[in-house]
């Protein structure tokens, strides 16, 4: 028997308990990658001599496998006294990484705004904090709205890595029922189920978005 | 980011790496690290020569198939795209041999990979192969070709290099995604590193290394895209001066 009915129906509620991890894990770690980015992308802009240093700093990031980063977080902090729990530690490392990707799809959002928008601010004698918050990005935010989207999905489907960590989110808890009955089949074909059902939505709802950004900007 | 900037950053690491490697800690680690290092190198050449192949296949499907092969290249696209690599790797190693196929986990690990970063290859070709304008099917069209000759002698030519910087990345996504492998028990190089770690509890020297060598080798690949980008576009200015 390959694929058992009932077997499945039977872990499904445990599943959907360690789902509910793994969308927490998501948000939070989101929430992390979305605000670190803007700050990131912000100072690149605000402070002259950094943009150098953040762009070799992404580019350290994006260059390195997210699984190292979080066993770095993971192991490698608590010896500068930072312990961390499994489930803060992945999180944390997965909103840093992404907050990397964010940051460049901030400064795309800033370089498509006018230069001549800083020019009258500047002759408005607006600070630059009234700048950035009155005037740059709420124009530079909404177009990008679709590219951070596209990485809230990407996010969504790393944190099965935090099973490497033991974090017990749904690929692990798929592994400990497939180690716990010797059936490996409808756990992990439920995991697979359940991203692409997920990924398949979210992909809907960025379109439809867009659809709606690309409907008022026209107006 | 430039060239240069990439160059710098390379030869930075690779003398990080050699420095440190001067330092009884970290020279403990590196014969290992590097053992494991070639087994990633290994992983992420096959897979992306395997990614390559179902980029390009799943697209020429998608795009100029017949309808069942078109909806089997789509529905390839979206469950590998859909779902985790994790998964992916983990369904491949565990649940396949509930079908009777066993395989090890060197071939799970490339196939795995290659299928992973296949489909979000056959979405670039899709893009490189659309964006060759249309004037140039029509002109094939005019000398009398058939469609097979003008993808292969007018289209693809052109499409590839609009797909060089998109298949650099890539090909970095999936080097990066070989220390997933180490979850199903291939000593690569995070394998390597969760090993030593364990036995050894010196965290700060392996993972340092450990991020310099990935650093290393993702540069590396960055790099080799950039030069064959110039290489292939330099045709292309010289044919449109002439």
């Amino acid at each position: 028997m390959i694929w058992d009915w009932s077997f499945a129906l039977e872990i499904l509620p445990v599943l959907a308990r360690a789902a509910v991890i793994s969308i927490e894990a998501t948000l939070l770690g989101f929430a992390i990658a979305a605000s670190l980015g803007l700050i990131l992308a912000v100072i690149r802009i605000a402070v002259p001599w950094t943009g150098w240093t953040i762009s070799v700093l992404v580019e350290l990031i994006r260059s390195t496998p997210l699984l190292i980063q979080i066993f770095f977080v993971y192991f490698v902090f608590p010896k500068f006294g930072l312990v961390l729990d499994a489930f803060t530690a992945g999180v944390l490392a997965i909103g840093i990484h992404y907050a990397a990707y964010c940051s460049e799809v901030y400064r795309a959002g800033f370089d498509n705004i006018h230069r001549g928008q800083w020019e009258a601010s500047i002759a408005l004698n607006l600070s630059s904090w009234t700048t950035f918050r009155d005037i740059i990005i709420p124009q530079a935010i909404p177009p990008i709205v679709p590219a951070l989207g596209n990485y809230l999905v990407a996010l969504f489907k790393e944190t099965p890595l935090l099973s490497a960590i033991a974090v017990l989110e749904l690929m692990q808890t798929a592994k400990i029922i497939g180690s716990e009955t010797f059936r490996y089949t409808e756990p992990i074909t439920l995991v697979g189920l359940f991203f692409l059902a997920m990924s398949l939505v979210s992909a809907a709802l960025i379109r439809a978005l867009e659809r709606l950004l690309n409907r008022r900007n026209a107006r | 980011m430039g060239i240069r900037t990439l160059v710098g950053m390379l030869v930075v690491s690779l003398a990080l790496i050699a420095v440190l490697a001067t330092q009884a800690t970290y020279s403990l680690f590196l014969p290992g690290l590097l053992q494991g290092a070639a087994l990633t190198i290994e992983i992420a050449v096959l897979g992306s020569l395997l990614a390559v192949v179902m980029g390009v296949l799943a697209a020429l499907a998608r795009m100029y198939g017949p309808a069942p092969l078109r909806w089997l290249a789509t529905v390839y696209v979206e469950i590998f795209r859909g779902t985790s690599a994790l998964v992916q790797l983990f369904w491949l190693f565990f649940v396949l041999p509930q079908f009777g196929v066993t395989l090890d986990a060197f071939p799970v690990a490339v196939l795995a990979l290659g299928l992973n970063v296949g489909a979000y290859g056959s979405e670039c070709v899709r893009g490189a192969i659309q964006s060759v304008a249309r004037g140039q099917w029509e002109a094939g069209t005019a000398l009398n070709m058939s469609r097979a000759q003008m993808l292969r002698r007018i289209i693809l030519p052109q499409a590839f290099i609009a797909m060089i910087p998109p298949w650099g990345n890539l090909f970095i996504e999936l080097l990066k995604s070989t220390a997933l492998v180490s979850l199903i028990t291939l000593s690569d190089l995070a394998f390597k590193a969760q090993q030593m770690n364990q036995n050894t509890f010196k965290t700060i020297p392996i993972f340092t290394l450990v991020l310099l060598m990935y650093l290393a080798m993702s540069l590396t690949v960055s790099i080799g895209m950039r030069l064959l980008e110039r290489r292939a576009s330099l045709g292309l200015a010289r044919g449109k001066a002439a």
